[in-house]
This record gives C-alpha cells, sequence and structure tokens, in this order.
C-alpha cells in the first residue's frame, strides 16, 4: 500500500474505490442540500462524512480517517441532529425561494466558482506525487502526534483554549438563568381562577375519531378551529393542520366523482 | 484744549445712554438732562471756537486721536477727530440750533408720556451728527452718517402708533439707505485707489496738498458721483427726496431738528468736505449741479401746491438744500456761500419750523393752512419770529437769506458760459417761487379772516401763545435769521473764516453783482405780489378747490411717489419675480433634478441592501469568485 | 487513476455546499452545508498532505477539524437560542439589517 501512496497513478483498486464512492459523496452532498427536511440532509451528511472518512484512510490519513469518523460522524452530525430534534421541522424547510433571482444567482457563482476551482486545479498541472511512505514510516499517529506537540504546539494549545472557550459559549448561550422561583401547579391554579379566564383545564385537540390527533386543532361548535386546542409547541412551529374544511373538500370530491362518471355515461351515451 | 473735541460728543452720547437706559425713574427729568448736555456741548463748542479764533487761520485746524480702531495689514481705520473751521461752523450750528430746539421740545413735548425717550433720540440725533463732522476719515465719518440715519428713523417713527408715521419712518430709512451705499462704495473706491480714506493725507492739509487729484479723472468722477448719491440721500435731493415730506410725521422739533441743523446739512458737508475730489472731476461737479438745481425747481413748485403748513416748509428746504448743492458743486466759486447760505437757512428755517409747531400746538395739532389765517391776533411773537423767518427766507434785503441767497446766484452766473447762465437763470426762478410760495403760507395763515372750525368732536381751536420755553428759542432764532447774514457779510468775514479750508477764487461773473441783485429784488416783488393777489385779496376757501395740472401734481409731490413705485417698486417687484422664476426652475431644477436622480440611483441601490444574509453571501461568495478569477489570470499572464 | 482527482472531488464538494449556504433557508442545513465546505477543505488538505510527502497537510486537517468542532458548538448554540426568541430557524426571518 505504501508503494501506491507514491505512485504517480494509483491502483486500480484505489480507482474503482474513488469512482464508486466519490459518486456516494457527490450523491450525499448534493442530497444534504436538496432534501426538504433537515433529519434527510443531515443523514446524507453523515454519509457523505464516512465516505471521506473512507478517502482519508485511502490517502494515507489513517488517525484522521477514525477522527473523522468518531468526531464528525459520530459526535458532531449527533449533534446537529439533537438540534434538528429541538427546533423541528419549521416552516423554513421549504425549498420555495423567497428573494427573489437568489436562487439563480446562487447557482450562477456557484457555477461559476466550480468552474474556476476546476480550471485552477487543471491550470497547476500537478504531476508529482511524493507520497506518504517516508513520512509515515514510522505510524502516521506517532508521526503527527511528533509534529503536534512540537512544530504545531502553540497552535495546540490555543485550539484547546478555542475548545475550552466554546464550551463556556455555547453553554452561555442556551443557558437561561431563572429570576424567580418556578411557581407551583397551586399557584398556577390559584391564577388561573383569579384571571377568571381558561379556568378548566384547556380543550383537548382532535375533535372527531377520525382526527384524533395532537397536531389538528379542535373545532368550535361554529365549525372553526381553536387554536387554544392545540399544544403551544406546535403552535410555535406552525404546525397545525387544519381540518375544518375537509368534510366540504371530501363531499365536493365526491361530488366531482360522481359527476364525471355521469359525464362519461353520458358522452357514451351519445356515441352510441 | 483739542481734548475737548470728544467732549462735544460724548455730552449728548451720554445724555442718550443715559435717558434711553435709564429707565422710567428719569421721566421727571429727562427733559432737563437732555437739555443739559445738549447745551454742555454747545459750550464746549464755544470755548473751542474763542480759541480757534485766537489762533492764526492756518493753525485753526485741530486734531484728536482717540485710538486705532481696526488695523489689519495696511488697512488703518482710526478714531480721531479733526475739527477745522468747516467742522467748527457745523458744530456750532448743530450744537446752537439744536440746544435751542431741546429748550423748544421742553415745551412742545410737555404732554407726551414718552418724553425721556424723545430727548434720548434727540441727544443720540445730536451725538451721531456731531461724531459725522468731526470724523478725520471716511469711516468714521460713516459710523455718523448712519448714526444719523438711525436716530431720524427713531424721531419721524417717534409716534409709532400712528401707521402713517411708522411707514414715513420706514421711507425715510430706506430711501437713505440707497444713499448709504453710495457712500459705502465710494469709501470702498477710496481705499482700492489711494488705501486710505483718512482726511490728512487725503484731501490735504494746510500746506500740503491731498492725494485725491493723483488718480484718473475717471475713479475720481466714479468717487464724486458715489458720494453725490449719498448726499441725495441725506440732503432729500433728487432722485431721493421723497421721504423729506413724509418725514413730517415726527414731532415739529424733529422736523427743526432735521432740516434746520442735522440731516440735511450732512449731504452738503460730504460734498464741501470732499473739495478735493470734486474739484479734480468736473463731470461729477456738473452732475452735483444739475441735481441741485432740478431739486431747486422740484421742491420750490411742491412747496407752492401744500396746504399742510410743515409739508409747504419741507419742499422749502428741499429747495433751499438744493440752492446749496447747486453752490457746493458750482467749485471753489461756490462752496463758502453753500455753507453760509446752510447757517443762515439754519437759523431761519428752525425759526419757522418751530413756529409752525407753536401754531400747531395753538390749533389742536391741525396742520391744514385752509383752516388757520388771522392767527396774527391770537400768537403775536410766533406772528413776528415767523414773519422775520419769512423775510429772511426770502431775501428781503438787509435779512440773512439776502446776503446768502444772493451770493449762490452770483456765483451760479459766474459758473460762466452757457451753464452759467442756466444755472444762474434757474436759480433766479428759485428766488421768486421762493417767495410765492413763502408768502402763501404767511398769508394763509397769520392774515384773512379765521378759518377755523370745530373738529368731529366739537373741540374748537382756541388760539394761544406757546410758553416761553418755545418762544424764546423762536426769539433767539429770529435774532439769527435777521442779522447772521449781514455779520458774515460784512467784510466778508465768513468768506476768510472758511477759505483755508475750501478755498475760494472768484468766478468771471458776465453780470454784476448789482444787476443780480436787482434782478432778484424784481423776482422778490413778482413772486411775492401774485401770492398777495392770489390769497391776500380774496378769501381762501376752506376746501382745496381742483387746481390746475401743476397744482394736482405738485400735491402729489410731481408724482415722485407714484415714479417711484411704478419704476422701482413694480419694477423690483417683476425682476424679483423673474429671478423667482429662474431660480425655481432653473435652480431649483438643477438642485432638485440633482437630488431626485441621486435619490432614483439611491432607491435602486436600496434594493441590493434588502437585509438576507443569504443575499450578501451571494455577494460575498461573487466576490471570491472574482478574486480566485483575478488569481488565476494574473498567474497566466 | 491520477490522485489530482480528488482534488476535483474536493473543489465539486465546496461548491456544492456553498451553493447549498445560498439556497437554504433553514440555518441548521445551511450550517451543515458549511461543515461540508469544510470537510472538502479537509480532503483537499489530506490531498496535498500526499502530495508533498510530509504530514503537515495533515495537520492543518486536523486543526480545521477541532476548529470545526468548537464551531458547531457554538453555532448551534446561536441556532436554539435564536430559535427560542424567534420561534423560526429560518435564516431569512433575521433580516432585521433592512432599513
Amino acid at each position: 500500500m505504501t508503494a501506491n501512496l507514491a505512485a504517480y497513478s494509483t491502483s486500480t483498486g484505489e480507482a474503482f474505490q474513488f469512482w464508486v464512492l466519490g459518486t456516494v459523496a457527490v450523491i450525499g452532498a448534493l442530497c444534504t442540500v436538496f432534501m426538504r427536511k433537515a433529519v434527510h440532509s443531515a443523514l446524507c451528511l453523515a454519509g457523505t462524512m464516512i465516505v471521506l472518512a473512507v478517502f482519508y484512510l485511502a490517502n494515507g490519513a489513517y488517525f484522521l480517517g477514525i477522527v473523522q469518523i468518531v468526531v464528525y460522524t459520530g459526535a458532531i452530525m449527533m449533534l446537529f441532529l439533537f438540534v434538528v430534534m429541538l427546533v423541528g421541522v419549521t416552516a423554513a424547510d421549504s425549498l420555495k425561494e423567497t428573494i427573489k433571482g437568489q436562487r439563480w444567482l446562487a447557482l450562477l457563482c456557484g457555477l461559476g466558482f466550480g468552474i474556476l476551482l476546476f480550471a485552477g486545479i487543471g491550470h497547476a498541472s500537478i504531476q508529482d506525487f511524493d507520497g506518504l511512505a517516508k513520512a509515515n514510516a514510522g505510524g502516521n499517529v506517532e508521526g503527527l502526534a511528533a509534529l503536534i506537540f512540537t512544530k504545531y504546539v502553540f497552535a495546540f494549545e490555543i485550539t484547546g483554549a478555542l475548545l475550552i472557550t466554546a464550551t463556556i459559549g455555547a453553554m452561555v448561550l442556551t443557558h437561561r438563568e431563572r429570576t424567580e422561583r418556578a411557581r407551583t401547579q397551586r399557584e398556577l391554579s390559584e391564577q388561573r381562577v383569579r384571571e377568571g379566564k381558561h379556568v378548566p383545564p384547556l380543550p383537548a385537540p382532535g375533535v372527531y375519531a377520525r382526527h384524533n390527533a395532537v397536531d389538528i386543532a379542535g373545532l368550535l361548535p361554529d365549525g372553526t378551529p381553536s387554536e387554544l386546542t392545540v399544544s403551544k409547541t406546535l403552535r410555535d412551529r406552525g404546525q397545525i393542520r387544519d381540518v375544518s374544511a375537509d368534510a366540504l373538500r371530501d363531499l365536493k370530491a365526491l361530488e366531482q366523482r360522481a359527476e364525471e362518471r355521469l359525464e362519461r355515461t353520458k358522452p357514451e351515451e351519445a356515441s352510441k | 484744549m483739542e481734548n475737548l473735541i470728544a467732549l462735544l460728543i460724548a455730552a449728548p452720547l451720554l445724555g442718550a445712554a443715559v435717558l434711553l437706559c435709564g429707565g422710567r425713574r428719569l421721566d421727571a427729568v429727562g427733559q432737563w438732562i437732555g437739555t443739559v448736555l445738549a447745551a454742555a456741548s454747545f459750550v464746549v463748542a464755544v470755548v473751542l471756537f474763542a480759541d480757534m479764533l485766537g489762533k492764526s487761520p492756518e493753525d485753526r485746524t485741530f486734531t484728536q486721536h482717540l485710538y486705532s480702531w481696526i488695523a489689519v495689514g495696511n488697512f488703518r481705520a482710526d478714531v480721531g477727530f479733526q475739527l477745522d473751521q468747516l467742522s467748527m461752523t457745523f458744530v456750532l450750528l448743530i450744537t446752537g440750533v439744536g440746544s435751542l430746539i431741546h429748550v423748544y421740545s421742553i415745551g412742545y413735548m410737555e404732554h407726551d408720556e414718552r418724553r425721556r425717550r424723545f430727548f434720548g433720540y434727540l441727544n443720540l440725533f445730536l451725538a451721531a451728527m456731531l461724531l459725522l463732522v468731526l470724523a478725520d476719515n471716511y469711516l468714521l465719518l460713516y459710523v455718523g452718517w448712519e448714526g444719523v440715519g438711525l436716530a431720524s428713523y427713531l424721531l419721524i417713527g417717534f409716534w409709532q402708533h400712528k401707521p402713517s408715521a411708522a411707514t414715513a419712518a420706514k421711507k425715510a430709512f430706506l430711501v437713505n439707505r440707497v444713499g448709504d451705499m453710495g457712500l459705502s462704495i465710494a469709501i470702498m473706491l477710496m481705499f482700492t485707489t489711494f488705501g486710505t480714506f483718512a482726511f490728512g493725507p487725503l484731501l490735504g492739509t494746510e500746506g500740503h496738498p491731498g492725494i485725491a487729484g493723483d488718480a484718473t479723472e475717471g475713479k475720481l468722477t466714479a468717487i464724486g458721483l458715489m458720494l453725490l448719491l449719498a448726499a441725495c440721500g441725506k440732503s432729500a435731493q433728487v432722485p431721493l427726496q421723497s421721504w423729506l415730506g413724509d418725514a413730517m410725521e415726527g414731532p415739529t422739533p424733529v422736523s427743526a431738528l432735521i432740516h434746520a441743523a442735522t440731516m440735511v446739512t450732512a449731504g452738503v458737508y460730504l460734498i464741501v468736505r470732499s473739495a478735493a475730489v470734486f474739484n479734480a472731476a468736473p463731470d461729477a461737479q456738473l452732475v452735483v449741479t444739475v441735481v441741485g438745481g432740478v431739486t431747486l425747481l422740484f421742491g420750490a413748485i411742491v412747496g407752492c401746491a401744500k396746504d399742510d403748513i410743515k409739508k409747504a416748509l419741507a419742499g422749502s428746504t428741499m429747495s433751499q438744500i438744493g440752492y446749496m448743492v447747486l453752490a457746493a458743486g458750482l467749485g471753489p466759486i461756490g462752496y463758502v456761500f453753500a455753507i453760509m447760505h446752510l447757517v443762515t437757512h439754519g437759523f431761519f428755517k428752525a425759526g419757522l419750523f418751530l413756529g409752525a409747531g407753536s401754531v400747531m400746538h395753538g390749533m389742536n395739532d391741525e396742520v391744514d393752512m385752509r383752516k388757520f389765517g388771522g392767527l396774527r391776533k391770537y400768537m403775536p411773537v410766533t406772528f413776528v419770529t415767523f414773519g422775520l423767518g419769512y423775510l429772511a427766507i426770502i431775501g428781503f434785503p438787509g435779512l440773512s437769506g439776502f446776503f446768502s441767497k444772493d451770493k449762490i446766484i452770483e456765483a451760479a452766473f459766474a459758473k460762466g458760459g452757457t451753464e452759467g447762465w442756466i444755472l444762474g437763470g434757474v436759480a433766479l426762478l428759485g428766488a421768486a417761487i421762493t417767495a410765492y410760495y413763502m408768502t402763501r403760507v404767511m398769508i394763509m395763515t397769520f392774515f384773512g379772516e379765521k378759518r377755523w372750525q370745530p373738529d368731529a368732536e366739537g373741540h374748537e381751536p382756541h388760539p394761544h401763545e406757546s410758553p416761553s420755553s418755545m418762544t424764546i428759542p423762536m426769539i433767539v432764532l429770529a435774532f439769527g435769521s435777521v442779522f447772521a447774514g449781514g455779520f458774515f457779510s460784512i467784510g466778508d468775514r465768513f468768506l476768510h473764516w472758511l477759505e483755508p479750508v475750501t478755498g475760494h477764487s472768484e468766478g468771471d461773473s458776465p453780470v454784476s453783482a448789482l444787476t443780480v441783485t436787482l434782478a432778484t429784488m424784481v423776482l422778490l416783488v413778482v413772486g411775492a405780489g401774485i401770492a398777495y393777489l392770489q390769497y391776500g385779496r380774496s378769501s381762501v376757501p376752506v376746501t382745496a378747490p381742483r387746481g390746475s395740472l401743476l397744482t394736482r401734481a405738485a400735491r402729489r409731490d410731481l408724482y415722485q411717489d407714484d415714479f417711484n413705485h411704478v419704476v422701482l417698486v413694480r419694477g423690483g417687484e417683476h425682476l424679483t419675480r423673474s429671478l423667482v422664476y429662474v431660480d425655481h426652475t432653473l435652480v431649483d431644477g438643477v438642485v432638485n433634478g440633482t437630488a431626485a436622480s441621486v435619490g432614483g440611483l439611491s432607491g435602486r441601490l436600496r434594493k441590493l441592501q434588502n437585509g438576507y444574509a443569504r443575499s450578501y453571501a451571494v455577494s460575498m461568495f461573487g466576490g471570491a469568485a472574482i478574486l480566485v478569477a483575478a488569481t488565476l489570470l494574473m498567474r497566466a499572464v | 487513476m491520477n490522485p489530482v482527482n480528488y482534488l476535483y472531488l474536493a473543489a465539486l464538494l465546496f461548491t456544492i455546499g456553498a451553493t447549498g449556504v445560498l439556497i437554504r433557508r433553514n440555518a441548521i442545513v445551511v450550517f451543515m452545508c458549511i461543515e461540508l465546505m469544510l470537510n472538502a477543505c479537509n480532503l483537499a488538505f489530506v490531498v496535498f498532505s500526499r502530495m508533498h510527502g510530509n504530514l503537515d497537510g495533515q495537520i492543518i486537517a486536523f486543526f480545521t477539524m477541532v476548529v470545526a468542532a468548537a464551531e458547531v458548538v457554538v453555532g448551534l448554540a446561536i441556532i436554539v437560542s435564536l430559535f427560542r426568541s424567534r420561534h423560526s430557524a429560518s435564516v431569512d426571518d433575521a433580516s432585521l439589517m433592512k432599513l
């Protein structure tokens, strides 16, 4: 394997692996961008990252390949999934463009930039690859360690400080100081009675058995949906399904189907 | 002794300051403070005069340098005074007649509750006028000049509750501004031409001819014409004469002060003081004589038609100042006589105005002469003093006006050539008209049957003699009217007195002095006779008859206001309107167009700043692409 | 196969990531695209390391990973707190810079 790393051209096996996994990585990247739901995007990205980890290994970066899997796919992507779970599916997931001309400009810029990068790489006409045989002779991890703790020791120290800072920063950002004692259930009910508003428990969602789901607003006697019946979190996310017009819509569809059938029979009768 | 000069101005200035800043506490004694300080100034003037008489004619120029006012580079303006024979004459006239008018005002303004303020303004007027005649450079003179304008504005509009008085004050101020522009331009021209505007180096001192004559004649003519414009404004000469008639809205002592001692004499002073400039610019001199001649006839004709006693006298003043300007324009032949007539005129015109004020005082402030008549029985002192002033002004032999006016007419003829004949003729004609309108005033006021009637509220006027505080100044002035001319002329005293300053030359008169005197006498009798036939023999109607075309024109001041209105006001309005149009369409168009195009462009550019982070990211990404492209290009090259 | 192809792949992934940043509105997806760009860079660094025959490129990639980890932690914290206050994870909703 070390001999292969030094060559101008790789072994057939690596070439095969590159073309297959490279295709997978590009598809994963494209899916990351174009998947409607953030969860799917995250999963596609994880796939791409695993492919990249394999490429690292193929390029002689054994340590990085493992780290890529452990840190990126293992930790960072899981963090992403956590946040997706916290935030939930939002209206922002829609792929519909709201800024005029943004999509075209973005594609134009992306295309131009890609062409430029390709041109740059092609222009550089890189031919000789030294390979890592010599550098990895004493072991990849040992080689990296030697560099990190000698040449790059200050950068290493600083990144350590950066990690600490980031940790504290994340805590500060997400932590909410409670300025007052949490109110007990008794106090809450007393307040409700005092205000005279919603004295009984809030109405339950899902009016009919058919639609017995928490994301469906219960209907008031006049047929309009009441948002009060839906959980606040769902309300905030705008994830309320409106079924008030469902019955009418069903009826209309039924009528239409009936009509179509009648019309179909009519021309048949006419033709006969 | 020379240090007393500043005291001349300081006394009335102090009076003005004390009276105007002192507040109500001084209401009771205000008139006394004002009068005493004016009189103090007169006393100082007399002391200085006595001192001056004691010196030889060459040493009679006193100077006092107070401090350097502005000194920037080679621009240097000092506050300093120069008291020579010319200034001395004016100082005596201003303080003397001024003090008498102060005394008169004590009685005249007795019932006016704003009396203290009135005396403050009077003192300010005196101080400004004294500063004007005592300044040793044109810039300081300009300060006095503006001070006179301010004081006249305040005094003409003293009864500001009357809209007519407020308007008259504004009119006087505005018309004077036109003249002031002339003076300021003249000063600027002097500085750019000669590098100085001090009298000493510019006009020359005893034995040292000034540099005023060194410039080109064109420049001197320009300076002269600008000075003349200034003089026209202050001295109410055509074409800036229109304010004088309306200025009668002020209290009568103010009219007397403006017409006799201050204000209108400033223009004559300016021309005579700038003799060195005018002597070197004959064209400017010619214009001065023309202005004087035209105003002389203009004022006289206006004076003939007015029924308002004060306005008739105002026309007379205009005419008499016209005589002086005419004389001043004649050059060295006439300077001395211009000043001499100014002094005698100061006496009799002050006397006449005070007399008119006395008449009004006794007639419930009525000014229409058609409602007077036969007053000689009721006001004997006023009648006699006014009569003596009348005889003096028409040039009755032996009285003041006779000597001074006669000399001017002679000097006009002595100018020589066609000009001399025309100017002399005009002056003679003016003498006849003067006799006519003054006789008319005299007869309508003091002779004939009484024509006054109860006013709208049923108050019948009770003509009575004025208090002694008013009659004494009139008597003193009457003495001046009678004897001043003769005193000045015996042995050519006035001529010798003033000659070192103004210079004098006997012209080459084509007619003898005796002929001129006789012709004047004949015309005088003719003018007075016509007036007697018109007003003395037949009764005077209480309402004015329609009159001839000329009379109607003269009643309207020969359409001077209409002319100003049509030519200046309307013209100005049209000019302004067209300028506004140009401003709105062209200037604003360019400005607004620029603003609108910038605004429009910004509106378009603003859309780029839509606040969306993604839009900015596109720009960043595009920029990065361009950078990469540039790098690649540079490497490829 | 020439190993340069890895670089082409990195460039392609980077461009896809960049375009994704510009197109997507969901802040989390945008963040993922940024991670994709970082990974593309890492791949390029690793290939450069192989090209030059020393480990410095790998070191840089390693540091990039560390920084990326820190960035993700802070970035996600920001997204969460933003969502808490605005109830939205859309980057377009944070357009207060507009006039």
